[in-house]
C-alpha cells in the first residue's frame, strides 16, 4: 500500500521536470543501448568467424612453399602471395611432393591431397565479361577437403584431369555474372582465351565473412597448366587430416615426408610452412572475445556516466524540493518515507531509460555496422538492464539520504 | 471537555541557538499549560521567541532546558522518527504560507498526513473528504492549489490539520497572508472547530485576531508576560467584531 502509494509520488516527481528527467533517462538510454548494441557487434563478427571456420573445413592443412627466413602471410584462402618472393631460391612443391603425400603407409592420418595452382583470369561467354575472385586448378580431391557440394551437373574426375580435359566446375556468383538466369551447364567459357566446358555448378555456400565463397571456378590442374598457368611448382597443397583430433599428428607426417623430399636435414630450416587454418582462426576467434569485451567496457563507461547524471539530477531535485521534504516532514514523513520516495524516484528515471535503451538496442542492432551483422547477445540486454537499475539505485541512495537527513525546521524555512 | 491532564505543559523552557560569544536566548524559561478544548492566541512582536516556542510546540525543534509534556509524553526524550509520528499523529499544523504540496490535487494534500499515518486508502479518501467537507471545500477536492485563492488554499490546509484528528491544532501567523474577508473565513472556521471541542493555539502579532481566542498569552524577550482570559474554557470563543469589514477598518 504504501509501496504503490511512493511509486506514484516519485511518478509525479519525474513528470514534473519533464525536459530534465527525459535528459537524464536519455544518458541510461545511452549507455543501456550501447552496451547492448556493441556487443551485439562483437558477437556477430565472432559468429563470422566462427562461419569462416566452418565453411574451410576444420581438418584442412595447408602447405605453401617458404623460402630460407622469408616470412610471408599466407593468411585466408588463397595462399598465392606467399609464393611470390619464394619461387626464385629454389623452394618448391611438386608433383613428387604430392606423391609422396598421397603414400599412405608413410601418412596414415592424410585422407586427402590436392594440389592447387592459382591464376588470375578473365571469362568471357557471348559477350557477357566477369573476373572472378579465385581460379583454381587442382585435382578432384580439392572437393572433397574444401566440402563443396553440387547444385548441378558434377564435378571434374581424375579421368578429366589424366585426359587434359578443358572442363570446369563454377561458382553461383560466377554463373549469375555470366550466364544469368540461364543454365550453364554444357556451355563454353573462354578464360583469357581458352575455352573451358562448364561440367558444374556449385551449391551456395555464401560468405564467411572474409571471402565470397561462390566467386570461384576450379578446373583439372593439367588443363590449366596447359593453357593458363605453364608446368612449374604448385601454389599450395591442400591437405585433408582424418579429423580434427588427428590435424596435429597429419601435419607432423606432413612436416616429416616434405623433410625428406625437400631434403632438409634435421634441424635444418623449412622451406614451406604449412598453415592449420582451425587453430588460426581459432586464435583470431579469441581475440574477438576481447575485441567484444573491449566493445562491452566502453558501453559499461557510458552507463555508469549515465548513472552519475542520475544522481547529479537527483542531487538538484533534493535542492529544489527542500520545501516539499520540509513540508512531509512536519506532516509526519519519517526519514524512510523520505529515503523511499527519492530512490524509487532514481531507480525509475534508470529504470525507464533502461528499458527504452533496451528497445533502442535490439531496433538498432538489426542495421550492418562496417559490415558486421550484429547479433544481439541474451545476456547483454539482461545484464546492461540490470546493471541499469543497479547503478539508478546506487547513485539514488546517496542524494536520497541527504533529503531523509533535512531537519524539518531548516527545510520548511528554506526559500 | 476539560480533562486532568493538559494537552501542553511547560516548565521553564528554555532555548539557545548559537555557542559562547555568539549565543542568542530566544526563551528565557517559559511555563505555560494549555488544557483541552481550549483556544489560545500566543502574541508577540516579531523577535520576541513567539516563532521558537511555536517550534518546540511543534515538534519540529527540542528546547535546550526546560520540559515539555505534549498529551503526558516528554518529547524531549524522543528519537526523529518518534517525533514524526507524534506530530503525525498529535499535531495539525496551519502555516502562514500554506505549505501545500503545489502539484498535488487539495485531496492529496488532505490525504497526505493520513498516508503517513498508513490509513488505507479507501478510508483515506473518506476522511480527507469529510475534512474538506467541514471546511467547505468539498467541492474543489480535484483542484491544485495554483487553481486557489489564498483564503481557499489556507482552508485545505486547515483541512489537512484536521484530516488526523489531532489532540492540537497548530496554526502559526494563518492569517499573515490573508486578506480581511479571507481572514474573516479562516477564523470562522477555527472558531466552528473550537465549538467542536478541538484545542488551538494560534500564533500572531495582531491583536484583532488574537481577540477571537478565549486566552490570550504575551511574549516578550523570550519571557510569558501576560495572559488574559477571555472567555472560559467551556463555553463558546468570543466572536468579536464579526464581519470582516470591520477587522480591516480596525486594523
Amino acid at each position: 500500500m504504501i509501496r504503490a502509494e511512493s511509486v506514484r509520488i516519485a511518478l509525479s516527481g519525474i513528470l514534473h521536470n519533464r525536459l530534465r528527467s527525459a535528459l537524464t533517462m536519455l544518458g541510461m538510454l545511452i549507455g543501456v543501448g550501447s552496451v547492448i548494441m556493441l556487443v551485439a557487434v562483437g558477437t556477430g563478427s565472432s559468429r563470422a568467424v566462427q562461419k569462416t571456420i566452418e565453411g574451410l573445413g576444420t581438418n584442412l592443412l595447408q602447405i605453401s612453399p617458404q623460402g630460407g627466413a622469408f616470412r610471408a602471410f599466407g593468411g585466408g584462402g588463397g595462399g598465392g602471395r606467399a609464393t611470390l618472393g619464394t619461387l626464385s631460391r629454389g623452394a618448391s612443391l611438386t608433383a613428387a611432393d604430392v606423391t609422396a603425400l598421397r603414400d599412405k603407409a608413410q601418412n596414415p592420418d592424410v585422407v586427402a591431397v590436392a594440389p592447387v595452382t592459382n591464376a588470375s583470369v578473365t571469362a568471357v561467354y557471348q559477350g557477357a565479361s566477369y573476373t572472378p575472385a579465385s581460379f583454381v586448378g587442382t585435382t578432384p580431391e580439392y572437393q572433397q577437403i574444401k566440402d563443396y557440394q553440387l547444385a548441378e551437373g558434377s564435378f571434374f574426375t581424375a579421368v578429366d584431369v589424366a585426359q587434359h580435359n578443358r572442363v570446369a566446375v563454377i561458382g553461383e556468383t560466377v554463373a549469375s555474372n555470366l550466364f544469368g538466369v540461364a543454365d550453364p551447364i554444357g556451355n563454353n567459357v573462354q578464360f583469357n582465351g581458352s575455352n573451358f566446358q562448364i561440367v558444374g555448378l556449385l551449391k551456395q555456400k555464401g560468405t564467411n565473412g572474409a571471402q565470397d565463397q561462390d566467386d570461384v571456378v576450379m578446373a583439372p590442374l593439367t588443363a590449366v597448366q596447359d593453357t593458363l598457368t605453364g608446368y612449374g611448382s604448385y601454389q599450395n597443397v591442400d591437405v585433408e587430416a582424418a579429423s580434427p583430433s588427428k590435424e596435429s599428428d597429419a601435419e607432423s607426417e606432413v612436416t616429416a615426408t616434405l623433410e625428406t623430399t625437400h631434403k632438409i636435414a634435421a634441424g635444418g630450416t623449412d622451406d614451406f610452412r604449412i598453415l592449420n587454418q582451425a587453430s588460426l582462426l581459432q586464435s583470431s576467434q579469441s581475440s574477438n572475445k576481447v575485441f567484444t569485451t573491449l566493445l562491452g567496457a566502453v558501453a559499461a563507461i557510458s552507463l555508469l556516466v549515465g548513472g552519475i547524471g542520475v544522481m547529479n539530477i537527483m542531487l538538484v531535485t533534493v535542492t529544489e524540493r527542500t520545501r516539499e521534504i520540509g513540508i512531509r516532514k512536519a506532516i509526519g514523513a519519517k526519514r524512510s518515507d523520505i529515503m523511499g520516495q527519492f530512490v524509487v524516484e532514481a531507480v525509475l528515471l534508470s529504470a525507464i531509460g533502461g528499458l527504452i535503451g533496451v528497445a533502442v538496442g535490439l531496433v538498432g542492432s538489426h542495421f550492418t555496422v562496417v559490415g558486421i551483422q550484429p547479433e544481439v547477445a541474451d545476456y547483454s540486454v539482461f545484464l546492461a538492464f540490470g546493471v541499469a537499475v543497479v547503478t539508478g539505485l546506487f547513485f539514488g541512495l546517496y542524494p536520497a539520504s541527504r533529503a531523509a537527513r533535512l531537519l524539518p525546521i531548516e527545510a520548511l524555512r528554506y526559500e | 471537555m476539560t480533562t486532568d491532564q493538559p494537552v501542553i505543559r511547560l516548565w521553564e523552557l528554555t532555548k539557545t541557538y548559537g555557542e559562547g560569544e555568539a549565543a542568542v536566548q530566544a526563551l528565557r524559561g517559559v511555563t505555560l499549560s494549555v488544557y483541552s478544548g481550549d483556544y489560545v492566541a500566543i502574541m508577540g512582536a516579531s523577535g520576541s521567541g513567539k516563532s521558537t516556542l511555536m517550534s518546540i510546540l511543534g515538534c519540529l525543534d527540542v528546547q535546550t532546558t526546560g520540559r515539555y509534556l505534549l498529551d503526558g509524553i516528554d518529547v524531549e526524550m524522543l528519537y526523529e522518527d518518534e517525533l514524526s509520528e507524534i506530530r503525525n499523529r498529535k499535531i495539525g499544523f496551519v502555516f502562514q504560507s500554506f505549505n501545500l504540496l503545489p502539484g498535488s490535487t487539495a485531496l492529496q494534500n488532505v490525504e497526505l498526513p493520513l498516508t503517513y499515518a498508513k490509513v488505507r486508502s479507501h478510508e483515506r479518501r473518506t476522511r480527507a473528504l469529510s475534512a474538506l467537507q467541514a471546511v467547505g471545500l468539498d467541492k474543489r477536492a480535484s483542484h491544485r492549489p495554483a487553481m486557489m485563492s489564498g483564503g481557499e488554499r489556507q482552508r485545505v490546509a486547515v483541512a489537512r490539520a484536521i484530516a488526523v484528528n489531532p489532540s492540537l491544532i497548530l496554526a502559526d501567523e494563518p492569517t499573515g497572508n490573508l486578506d480581511s474577508v479571507a481572514t474573516a473565513d479562516v477564523l470562522g472556521i477555527f472558531a466552528e472547530l473550537n465549538r467542536q471541542g478541538r484545542t488551538i493555539v494560534l500564533i500572531t502579532h495582531e491583536g484583532d485576531v488574537a481577540q477571537h481566542a478565549k486566552r490570550v498569552v504575551r511574549v516578550r524577550d523570550g519571557r510569558l508576560v501576560e495572559d488574559t482570559r477571555l472567555a472560559p474554557i467551556d463555553g463558546p470563543p468570543p466572536m468579536p467584531g464579526l464581519a470582516g469589514h470591520d477587522l480591516a477598518s480596525a486594523r
